[in-house]
């Protein structure tokens, strides 16, 4: 089985007009970067990807996940996480709930594994705090360990660094970063900055 | 995504099936024996005798008119005052003030309002007795018949303290689609004068927006029953309360001519209704050349004084009707022309709440039943709409306002004549049932534009985590619209709360609720009865505001987002 994420042959069009068409191979461990103008359908390829496209566009080509095809599986059983603009942690929900809500039901330390990620996004004691009491970078933080929680087997990453403070962002970016490579997962990056495509460090793709 | 499209895919032809069909039905069941065919009856042929019958009738032709002018007079007069209370007073501190109070205006019932009215503008009540006390008058209430006069004036001021909240309401909710600061400053920098630039580059926006509701309200207006019969004239009444009449004939064989009334009503309306869409073009020819004049300025203070005099005197006269409502309920006696009562007691309280009770829990009963049945209905709708990614059309909008639009009175009668035919009993079901006719729309009104407007991603994000669309809905989409959901619900209360004629038809004049009770009591005159009721009436969707708005700042006390939405 070859593990990783495929875009195979993926082409994208609205009323008949292509818009985009895509192959690129992201291993384990790599962050792929796509680049392009706004309106390019950058955004539109991850919500292929993560199954959410409108239906308003026509898509062709095939998602494949660690060699299953997921093209046709509803977003909640592909096993792709995305990270949004913003942190979007549930404002009705603390900080812990937010963790919590990552976690599969089943699993066995769900309350353990939550704090744990607490901790590693240096927030410990912040368990029961009201998400927007936090500063942009925490809320960064909470929102990456929520995603890696759910157990993804691939990420894709739709600009998740352009609302930051410029002062923030090479943090925050390293971070993100950092986890997908340690815990070895595919990552697929959407943006318009050239920073984020040189410190995510993998091909870029330009479209 | 799949499995949630089919689980509510049924959920259209639901919400249509409760909105027309008892509609059509109604409307299908009140033709036949208006052409005198009812074999349950004895009419086994058809004929034109119950509408020889019905033009018979004296006085006829003089309900017609006082229908007719009812909606239309109604519909102009509560237009005018919101749409110049709007260009005179937009983004002022009035304004914001008029806002804060529009729901609680919205959640006196219709007949509460106007037995407030009653109290304050007959001639033994409060602006009377103010006139007297300061020397204007004698010792006696004087001699005029105001509520209850010929014209329906009273009835129509009763109607037009009810409306104006309702349009003001509306037409907030409409203001944010249509980005009046950016129209304001575009007209206002090209020496436009406050009045004349809202009426020229905000209202022509705003109006087809509030149509809808606008024509709702001239069909309401034109076929009410409850203010009717606390306000309007008595001999002839409109044609409503005529009709109503001789549907509760005891005589069976009125009901062919009752039939008959019944669809004269419908023709009544609609034809208050197309005036008011001719009206509408001639008016819309005339304001473009007015647009297009050029002019800067037209008589912008007289405009601006007109709407808040009107705006304030709806606001006060349903406040001051409140006040004495409130005083009726706890005077002993109150001789005219003291503007205080003698004593106060809670004795009037005491001695109505064992009768109380029963239409009380009868009133809860029928309320909760079809709030929640309504509130189900317009969820699962939403949903389908989310997981199909398709909004509901104009044709589902114009389907949603039917029951609003058709006179109650026409087709519940109808709704009635079906009931016996299939041997279905009057009584708490079928009035529940006919409830959720009118409370849905209502409900789903005041639930769409929330639902549409919170962020798609926060569903999607739920996905991703890993979440059924199930889940999704219940831990993520349904907590985070709490506090639309409650308002939704408060919504969908008072509309049951208030309903006459659903009540008093389907259940057969056996069904007791506080609406029938106080509409009873009106023709009686014991004022101090009557006060209790209508603020008991008054007091139970006052409460379920007070809950839609105090649950969400409980539970979310530690939740700043969550707070900070509205």
């Amino acid at each position: 089985m070859e593990r990783g994420l495929r875009l195979e042959n993926v082409r994208l069009s609205l009323a008949g007009q292509v818009l985009l068409s895509v192959d690129a191979k992201v291993s384990p461990g790599e962050v792929v970067t796509i680049m392009g103008p706004s309106g390019s359908g950058k955004s539109t390829l991850l919500a292929f990807a993560a199954g959410f496209l409108e239906p308003a566009f026509t898509a062709e080509g095939r998602i494949i996940l660690d060699g299953a095809d997921v093209t046709r599986l509803p977003p909640e059983r592909r096993h792709i996480g995305l990270l949004f603009q913003d942190p979007m942690l549930f404002p009705h929900l603390s900080v812990a709930g937010n963790l919590l809500f990552g976690v599969p039901p089943g699993v066995p330390d769900r309350r353990a594994r939550a704090a744990a990620a607490l901790e590693q996004a240096g927030l410990e004691g912040f368990g029961t705090r009201d998400p927007a009491t936090l500063s942009g970078g925490q809320k960064a933080r909470v929102a990456l360990m929520r995603l890696l929680l759910s157990e993804p087997s691939a990420v894709l990453l739709d600009e998740p660094f352009s609302k930051l403070d410029a002062a923030l962002k090479g943090d925050v970016r390293a971070y993100v970063f950092d986890r997908l490579r340690e815990r070895k997962l595919p990552g697929l990056l959407v943006t318009h900055d050239e920073a984020d495509a040189a410190a995510a460090g993998g091909p870029i793709i330009r479209i | 995504m799949k499995v949630s499209t089919t689980v509510t895919g049924f959920i259209p032809g639901v919400a249509f099936t409760v909105l027309a069909g008892p509609v059509m039905i109604g409307l299908v069941f009140v033709l036949l024996p208006a052409f005198g065919y009812l074999p349950a009856l004895g009419g086994h042929a058809f004929s034109i005798d119950p509408w020889r019958q019905l033009f018979a009738v004296p006085g006829l032709w003089r309900s017609v008119s006082v229908s007719l002018a009812a909606g239309l007079v109604t519909g102009a007069a509560s237009l005018l005052i919101t749409g110049l209370f709007l260009a005179g007073f937009h983004g002022t501190r009035t304004f914001n003030a008029m806002r804060r109070l529009v729901s609680p205006l919205l959640a006196i019932p219709h007949a509460a309002a106007a037995l407030g009215l009653a109290f304050l503008i007959a001639p033994s009540g409060l602006i009377f007795r103010v006139f007297s006390s300061f020397g204007a008058g004698t010792d006696r209430p004087p001699d005029l018949l105001i509520v209850h006069d010929t014209w329906g004036l009273a009835m129509m001021a009763g109607l037009v303290v009810k409306e104006v909240p309702f349009l003001l309401l509306m037409a907030l909710a409409a203001l944010p689609q249509i980005d009046a600061p950016a129209r304001m400053a575009v007209a206002r920098t090209h020496g436009y004068r406050p009045v004349t630039a809202w009426l020229k580059a905000v209202a022509p926006a705003l109006y087809p927006l509030i149509r809808l509701p606008l024509l709702a309200v001239i069909a309401y207006s034109s076929s009410v029953v409850d203010v009717a019969v606390i306000l309007g004239p008595t001999n002839p009444p409109p044609l409503s309360v005529a009709v109503l009449r001789w549907q509760s004939d005891p005589d069976l064989s009125a009901r062919f001519m009752a039939s008959a009334g019944a669809l004269l009503q419908l023709g009544v309306t609609v034809l208050a209704l197309v005036l008011w869409l001719g009206a509408e073009r001639m008016v819309a020819w005339l304001a473009r050349a007015w647009m297009e004049s050029g002019s800067r300025q037209t008589q912008d203070r007289v405009l601006a004084a007109m709407g808040g005099a009107g705006m304030g005197l709806v606001a006060l006269s349903a406040m001051l009707g409140f006040v004495c409502l409130t005083i009726w309920s706890l005077a002993i006696s109150w001789r005219f022309p003291a503007l205080w009562p003698e004593t106060l007691t809670l004795a009037n309280w005491t001695h109505a709440l064992p009768a109380i009770s029963r239409p009380l829990s009868a009133t809860l009963a029928i309320g909760a039943v079809s709030t929640l049945v309504s509130f189900a209905i317009a969820l699962a709708a939403l949903e389908h709409e989310l997981s199909t990614g398709r909004p509901a059309g104009a044709w589902a909008m114009r389907l949603l306002y039917l029951p609003l639009v058709v006179p109650p009175v026409a087709f519940l009668f109808g709704l009635v004549i079906a009931a016996e035919a299939t041997g279905l009993t009057p009584g708490l079901v079928p009035v529940a049932i006919g409830h959720i006719t009118f409370v849905l729309p209502y409900v789903y009104l005041s639930l769409s534009e929330p639902y549409r407007r919170l962020d798609p991603r926060w569903g999607r994000l739920a996905m991703t985590l890993g979440r059924s669309p199930l889940r999704t809905f219940l831990s993520v989409r349904l907590p985070l619209l709490l506090a639309p959901c409650l308002t939704a619900l408060a919504v969908g209360f008072s509309v049951s709360v208030g309903q006459y004629l659903a009540t008093e038809l389907l259940g057969a004049g056996r069904v007791e609720t506080l609406t029938t009770e106080a509409v009873a009591l009106a023709s009686g005159g014991e004022r101090r009865v009557i006060g209790v009721w209508a603020l008991t009436q008054t007091l139970l969707p006052a409460i379920g505001f007070a809950l839609a708005i105090g649950i969400p700042r409980l539970v979310w006390h530690n939740r700043r987002a969550m707070l900070d939405q509205r």
